[in-house]
């Protein structure tokens, strides 16, 4: 109750409403951070799926190495007080531990994997956003037209075209070495930003499209359905009733209105995302985030999967976070 | 000449139940800064009416026929951007909720400021000063303040001031008030009232009144209308038509009021049915159904209008060859 008061305390003396707002939700995600980090310890050292001590041991363990590895890494200990060591060393060095596959500390391997999660990420979004836009304002303000058909007929296929095939169907049409016509980079070719910006770039192609195609069709039905929405709004009639453009109703009335809500749910989605993107990253060979769990999984590595696991949920929290604010600062009736 | 003539209009909108036929061959003019009173109950086309001289109604599954002069010149045959011109500038509209009627995320300011700049050069800080004014000029107080509010941060009726203002904004001819007061509370119905009643007669210019109340009608039209079905059933003299009038329907609609000062010994006779549906009028007078005057006859040809004394015409012959048929049911 003590922190609880003091925390309370400290909320009464911000002046700002929004900033208060901000602060209150920031406790509240690293509460949930910290839920989280709970239910995958809880899930994988206290199910017995594996002896984490025996994995860490490797292949030709005698029982005294497994014993004494027991014993160094605290696993003989009660569960709360593992725990207790686990959640300290995670918040105060953000220590996730030591691969058992690999020996190396899986915060490096995560954190060295990060940026090709986030070009691939970042890089679809900016790809389906780029699409969505332009093609949900034309089918709102041409409904049942046939761009409008087009558009839902492709969404339809695109939702449902799985992800690994449709990366299958495009490398076998497009990649380099294997496809029909060869035209750029397919798998395996990912470079680094940092290395040759030419070379990412036309390595991430492919991948953006995949990734893009779905969230694209997706999006543009969001946008024009909600657009068409507002365009028969009171507020839009008033618009029109001014004399202002037909263009700047759509833009500054209509639009204004009809994204607010889109730009939340981007903000979920891009950080759903970030976490890595296991089947896009699977299927083009990329050294993300989402191949490396894969990896982790594959391997029984624990302490990885964890990793991974906690690294998508603080992006997942956060864009939960990032969204709440948008929100709050788009549609000045939220209360906060 | 006057300054809105209305000619033969016809508004019809293609739906899945078939042609809807909202407004049928309405003729209507009003000089500058007279008032007309559009009364009807909902779904009557009086707010069609209304729309479509702003063009409101254009799209592409609306058919519109007739004239609608603004002096001399018909708005019906504009291009768009021609008629965006005259949109807010010449004639400008208040809705009826003015909660949805205005941006939820935009303050007020900027809306208002929005409709000065649509049709003058004039620098933001200009448009804002000017905004200011004309908030004060509707009765919003401290409107330095309020200016940066947001609707939902306003009032109801200190909302439909700041669509009042909206309208005003570029000095109209012709005001449209599409039902002003029925989204608000009693006490500042009156007000709202009598600040359109006093803009009107500061600016002199010309308003046109719709309401379903016959009471807000009464209260500061020189002239009325009354819709019912998509035509002007009866047209006259304000107190003409809410003092003795002739058609059976306004008759009704009269009736049908309570009334605070009256006697309390006559009952309130509501009008027996209900409106028909626009996509399925009955055939002749659309009101026969309803009618406690009607005859076979009523069911064979649309009644146009006829003068039943001067000024004052009702669409319906039966009451216009025997008009001692409703001076006994006379309100």
């Amino acid at each position: 109750m003590g922190s609880a008061g003091l925390f309370g305390s400290v909320l009464s003396r911000i002046r700002s409403p929004l900033l208060r707002y901000v602060v209150r939700r920031l406790a509240w995600s690293g509460l949930l951070i910290i839920l989280v980090i709970f239910l995958t310890f809880l899930v994988f050292y206290q199910l017995p799926s594996a002896d984490p001590a025996q994995l860490r041991a490797g292949r030709l363990a005698t029982p005294e190495l497994v014993a004494e590895i027991r014993e160094k890494f605290g696993l003989d200990r009660p569960f709360y007080e593992q725990f207790w060591i686990y959640i300290r060393s995670v918040v105060t060095d953000f220590d996730l531990g030591y691969s058992y596959y690999k020996n190396l500390p899986v915060r490096e391997e995560i954190l060295s994997r990060l940026p090709a999660s986030i070009s691939v990420a970042l890089g679809a979004f900016i790809l389906w956003m780029a699409i969505a836009l332009p093609v949900g304002i034309l089918t709102a303000l041409r409904p049942r037209s046939r761009s409008d058909r087009a558009v839902t007929g492709a969404t339809l296929f695109f939702l449902s075209a799985p992800t690994y095939w449709l990366g299958l169907v495009m490398l076998f049409l497009f990649a380099s070495d294997i496809g029909r016509f060869p035209l750029i980079g397919g798998a395996g070719t990912y470079v680094p930003l940092s290395v040759d910006p030419k070379a990412w770039f036309e390595s991430l192609i492919l991948p953006w499209i995949v990734l893009a195609c779905g969230f694209a069709g997706l999006y543009a039905r969001m946008i024009g359905e909600n657009l068409r929405e507002t365009m028969a709004t009171d507020y839009v009639r008033t618009a029109r009733a001014k004399g202002i453009s037909e263009r700047r109703v759509v833009i500054r009335h209509g639009l204004r209105a009809a994204l607010s809500p889109i730009v939340t749910l981007a903000a979920l989605d891009l950080g759903f995302l970030l976490g890595g993107t296991i089947l896009v990253e699977t299927v083009f060979n990329i050294p993300g985030v989402g191949r490396y769990a894969v990896d982790a999984i594959q391997n029984a590595d624990l302490p990885a999967i964890q990793g991974t696991v906690l690294f998508g949920a603080i992006f997942i929290v956060l864009a939960i976070l990032v969204a709440d604010i948008l929100y709050a600062v788009l549609d000045p009736r939220v209360r906060y | 000449m006057a300054l809105l003539e209305v000619r033969d209009l016809r508004v019809s909108f293609a739906t899945r139940e078939g042609e809807v036929r909202a407004v049928n061959d309405v003729s209507l003019s009003l000089e500058r800064g007279r008032t007309l009173g559009l009364v009807g109950e909902s779904g009557s086309g009086k707010s069609v009416t209304s729309m479509t001289m702003l063009g409101l109604t254009r799209s592409p599954t609306t058919e519109i026929a007739g004239e609608v002069l603004l002096d001399g010149i018909d708005l019906l045959g504009l291009s768009d951007d021609e008629l965006r011109s005259v949109r807010g500038r010449r004639i400008a509209m208040v809705f009826q909720d003015p909660l949805s009627s205005l941006h939820p995320m935009r303050r007020v300011g900027w809306q208002v400021s929005e409709a000065i700049r649509a049709h003058e050069n004039v620098g933001k800080k200009a448009a804002r000063a000017r905004s200011v004014k004309l908030l004060r000029s509707v009765g919003i107080p401290s409107p330095e303040t309020r200016i940066d509010a947001y609707p939902h941060e306003l009032s109801g009726g200190m909302r439909q001031r700041v669509m009042i203002a909206m309208a005003l904004a570029l000095g109209p001819e012709l005001l449209i008030a599409d039902e002003p007061t029925s989204a608000l509370d009693v006490t500042v119905q009156a007000q709202i009232l009598e600040l359109l009643a006093r803009l009107q007669e500061e600016r002199g210019m010309a308003l046109i009144l719709v309401s379903h109340d016959l009471g807000v009608i009464a209260e500061q039209t020189d002239e009325v209308a009354v819709m019912y079905a998509g035509r002007i059933v009866e047209h006259g003299p304000g107190e003409t038509i809410i003092g003795s009038p002739m058609h059976p329907y306004t008759l009704g609609l009269l009736n049908s009021i309570p009334h605070v000062d009256g006697p309390r010994t006559e009952r309130l006779m509501p009008i027996p049915g209900s409106p028909p549906s626009a996509a399925n009028l009955p055939p002749g007078c659309a009101f026969h159904p309803r009618c406690a005057f009607a005859r076979l006859s009523c069911e064979g040809e649309v009644p146009s209008l006829q003068s039943v004394e001067s000024g004052h015409r009702i669409a319906c012959p039966v009451v216009a060859q025997d008009p001692s048929l409703v001076s006994a049911s006379s309100p």
